[in-house]
């Protein structure tokens, strides 16, 4: 192969059975998983599946869980049942999410955690006196391991502790183990999907290229897991300096997802929703195990309890209000109006708590505890540590600041957009025949299964975690299991499309040509000016970032309007990502590190464009707390207890909204108290 | 929150043509300033985009020469703190300083198993292709982790 140069890069072409798009925690449980079917599929018949993984980063540190963790969030154990866990989900995400592919992840998720903890993550454990002891230290005392009966530690009813600051490379050693480094090709950045040339609603195929060695890789293939992780930076974020890159969501993870999934034709659901999380202030750091660990309160600045003080705005949102635990965004809702009438700053109280505990522990047990809060943050947010010991906060000593981020989007935190899937066959779910189908496009599946386990609606075209939508709180055990669980249809579809050869619907030249168009933006218009960022011929990724930023905090429900729109601010929207997207096609790339925020903005848009069309076609605000339409300020259970679905069409550049009827798999009565008037 | 580089400390990962920092940044924000160009600093690493940077710390626990720091964000954090690990094969040492001083040390484990010695499919049974389309994952039997779940609570299943 010959090295291009930045002017005329390589092209490389392969054929495959299967390509894994992202390394995260999704694509690595799919690629283990696979490696072993594919192994039995050899076995038994002789035929090797060719199958390859592409990552924008290193998998060992790519994805959310980079920087590692300080909690696996979704563990059910022996004593909760799969249902309670879809419950959960359902209640969280203000009762629209699919209960068929919540209840086989909670059927399923303890298996991954389990073979974390043999890989070598280590897992706190109770022993049998109530000690908690860290993940290396059970072992030494002989503790058991979570699969023999270990107890873990609980910091909530589904949240376990462990020591993950390797986490991800744990995860990653076992899956780049059972791929072989023959199939894993990282700093590849997928542009996007191509389609198939004789059957459009199929996927053929994905274009990309290499961030370090001006090539651009096509890659034909029969079944895509397209697994690139959620999308951050479509909102102005609170810092906009040098603190910038501090959002809370990775700054890497760009939409890609979403983007090439409605550009390919998928269905998308719930895109309107968000999840704003409310966090220690600047840092983001967690908060998780501050409340249910350390017992901490959340405080408006005279230190009154604003959950109790507001306990009677929940009464507002019957029946979600009346949950033991409220939703997360009515968690936020409650917070935001201590703020906006003026009594912030909010405050985690974690002088009380620290003061409270130690009055029941030894010195050594304070001091256990005081390693284990910081910890928290260590192993996943170092960020926050920076803030502290910048501020000389410690925690015994002075409260933090909390407070509610810019809007992210994602499907397996505590958030459920993403992209509609073909779920289990076993648990109830509404079939073809049932439903009312009216207003959704007649080339769609009826019913919540059609064929393949996380197929979407595009033939060969599958998903998983923050891919995902209408199934939220998967985190990161979650979205491994469900990368387990799509890969085995994978395999099953692409030995049933043995026969079958993809065809791209469009000539490798053109796709390179289109790839590298911001490359060529700037070597044919940088001369005319003088200064390199200043050219009315073209626009830096970096400016057309700001100004997506720009218009999405303003008009569609950012921090600046304390999450505010309504139907006219959603107009003014429209017309202005209308111009913006225009304009993406003039971005320049004067490297290849610059062509990469080219495409990640471009993806950002499209996410960012199918946010507000959602939040504009459903008229009520479903998620008070993390966006309001004025215009619409209430939940509508009558007209909307419904999913919001949506198709876009690359070639006119429009999308279509349509409703799908919700159905219930499990009985949701039973996370209501009556209401408290 | 950037990470910075110190010059007394990188040497480039030795002129190999791919260096720590560059391969592990999920941002690809750590660069390689081959002929001093971009820094004044020949054969050194820099921070391309600092304003992009996470802080997730992946680079400066990679970097063989401890070259790799992090000055917290100026528009945010008063100067003078500092977080630093050492991350070894089974534990990370963190040594944090803060502003006025106050000097903390944490030592946490990192994993249980010899890096590189997992095993993924040693122990593990070998399915059947006719068991693709059967639920749940390959390691249901052994793990452990299978939840059924009360038949009685889906209510919709005949
Ligand atoms: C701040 C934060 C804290 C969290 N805390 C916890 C916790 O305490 N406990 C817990 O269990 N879970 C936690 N989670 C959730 C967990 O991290 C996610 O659920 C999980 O990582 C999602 O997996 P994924 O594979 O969908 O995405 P990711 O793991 O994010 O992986 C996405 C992958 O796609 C790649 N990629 C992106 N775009 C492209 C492209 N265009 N081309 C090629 N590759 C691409 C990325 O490099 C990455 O490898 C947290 C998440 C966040 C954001
Ligand atoms: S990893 Fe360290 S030594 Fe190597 S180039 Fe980067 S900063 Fe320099
Ligand atoms: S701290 Fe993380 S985001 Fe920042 S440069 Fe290092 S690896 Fe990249």
């Amino acid at each position: 192969m010959s090295q291009g140069t930045f002017e005329d890069p390589t092209v490389v072409q392969e054929e495959l059975d299967i390509l894994l798009i992202g390394g995260g925690m999704a694509c690595c449980g799919a690629a283990y998983e696979m490696m072993r079917w594919a192994d039995a599929v050899k076995a038994e018949t002789g035929t090797e599946l060719k199958i390859k993984l592409v990552d924008k980063a290193a998998m060992d540190r790519s994805g959310a869980v980079a920087q590692g963790l300080s909690a696996i969030n979704t563990y059910i154990g022996s004593e909760q049942d799969p249902a309670d866990y879809a419950r959960m989900v359902s209640n969280d995400l203000m009762g629209i999410t699919r209960d068929d592919l919540a209840y086989d992840l909670g059927r399923n998720v303890d298996d991954s955690v389990h073979l974390f903890e043999e890989w070598g993550l280590p897992i706190w454990k109770t022993d049998a006196e109530g000690v908690r002891h860290d993940g290396a230290e059970s072992l030494k005392e002989g503790l058991p391991l979570l699969k023999d009966g270990g107890k873990p530690v609980r910091s909530g009813k589904w949240q376990i502790m462990i020591n993950g600051e390797s986490y991800k490379w744990i995860v990653a050693e076992a899956a780049k183990k059972a791929l072989g480094l023959s199939r894993i090709e990282e700093r590849i950045f997928i542009v996007k999907l191509i389609n198939d040339k004789n059957d459009p609603s199929r996927v053929a195929g994905a274009v990309g290229f290499s961030v370090r060695t001006n090539t651009i890789h096509v890659y034909k293939a029969k079944a895509v897991l397209l697994a690139a992780g959620g999308c951050v930076n479509l909102f102005r974020p609170r810092s906009v300096g040098e603190g910038t890159g501090r959002a809370w969501y990775p700054v890497w993870n760009a939409g890609s997802t979403y983007a090439m999934a409605a550009e390919a034709g998928a269905e998308m659901t719930m895109m309107e929703n968000r999840f704003v999380p409310a966090r220690f202030k600047d840092g983001y750091g967690p908060v998780g195990a501050w409340f249910l660990l350390f017992k901490a309160k959340a405080t408006n600045a005279y230190g009154e309890d604003y959950m109790v003080k507001n306990k009677e705005m929940l009464n507002d949102y019957p029946p979600y209000g009346q949950a033991a635990v409220p939703a997360s965004c009515l968690r936020n809702h409650l917070m935001l109006k201590e703020m906006k009438e003026g009594r912030g700053p909010i405050y985690m109280d974690t002088v009380t708590a620290l003061a409270k505990l130690r009055e029941t522990l030894t010195p050594k047990e304070v001091k256990h505890l005081e390693a284990e809060a910081w910890e928290d943050f260590l192993d996943m947010c170092i960020g926050q540590c920076g803030i502290w010991v910048g501020e000389n906060i410690e925690p015994e000593k002075k409260n933090s600041e909390l407070i509610p981020t810019e809007p992210y989007l994602l499907g397996s935190h505590s958030g459920c957009c993403g992209i509609w899937v073909s779920g289990p066959t076993d648990v109830g779910a509404p079939t073809a025949e049932e439903g009312d189908y009216d207003g959704v496009p007649a080339h769609l599946p009826r019913g919540w299964n059609w064929g393949y386990r996380s197929m979407t609606t595009v033939k060969g075209l599958f998903t998983a975690g923050d891919g995902v939508g209408a199934s939220g709180h998967k985190f990161s055990s979650g979205s491994h299991t469900e990368g387990r669980l799509a890969s085995k249809a994978m395999i099953q579809y692409a030995l049933d499309n043995k026969d079958w050869t993809p065809e791209l619907d469009t000539p490798v030249e053109q796709l390179a040509a289109e790839v590298y168009q911001p490359v060529r933006n700037f070597l044919e218009q940088k001369d005319y000016t003088t200064a390199i960022d200043i050219n009315p011929h073209y626009i830096t990724p970096k400016m057309l970032q700001f100004r997506l930023q720009k218009i999405m905090d303003e008009y569609v429900a950012g921090t600046s309007t304390y999450y505010n729109t309504n139907d006219k601010m959603l107009a003014v929207a429209e017309e202005k990502l209308g111009m913006l997207k225009e304009d993406s096609m003039k971005m320049r790339a004067k490297d290849l590190h610059e062509l990469l925020r080219a495409w990640e903005n471009y993806h950002r848009i499209i996410t960012a464009e199918a946010h507000m069309k959602h939040i504009q076609f459903r008229e009520e605000s479903r998620y008070p707390g993390f966006y309001y339409r004025t215009d619409k300020n209430f939940v509508d259970e009558e007209n909307w207890h419904c999913f919001v679905n949506s198709i876009y069409d690359k070639n006119t550049k429009q999308w279509t909204c349509f409703k799908r009827k919700h159905v219930d798999l499990v009985d949701k009565t039973k996370l209501f108290k009556a209401a408290a008037h | 929150m950037p990470t910075y580089v110190r010059t007394d400390k990188c040497d480039g990962c030795k002129g190999q043509d791919k260096t720590a920092c560059m391969y592990i940044c999920p941002h690809d924000l750590m660069a390689l300033d081959k002929d001093g160009s971009q820094t004044g600093h020949a054969m050194k690493a820099y921070n391309q985009e600092p304003e992009q940077c996470w802080e997730c710390y992946s680079c400066v626990k990679i970097c063989p020469q401890n070259a790799i720091e992090v000055r917290h964000y100026a528009d945010i954090v008063p100067l003078g703190g500092s977080v630093q690990p050492l991350r070894g094969s089974d534990a990370i040492m963190w040594t944090i300083k803060f502003r006025n001083g106050t000097m903390k040390r944490f030592k946490f484990p990192i994993r249980t198993t010899a890096e590189g010695s997992i095993d993924p499919y040693g122990n593990k049974p070998m399915p059947k292709v006719a068991e693709l389309s059967a639920p749940g994952v390959f390691t249901k039997e052994m793990m452990g982790g299978y939840r059924a779940g009360r038949p009685d609570e889906l209510i919709r299943r005949g």
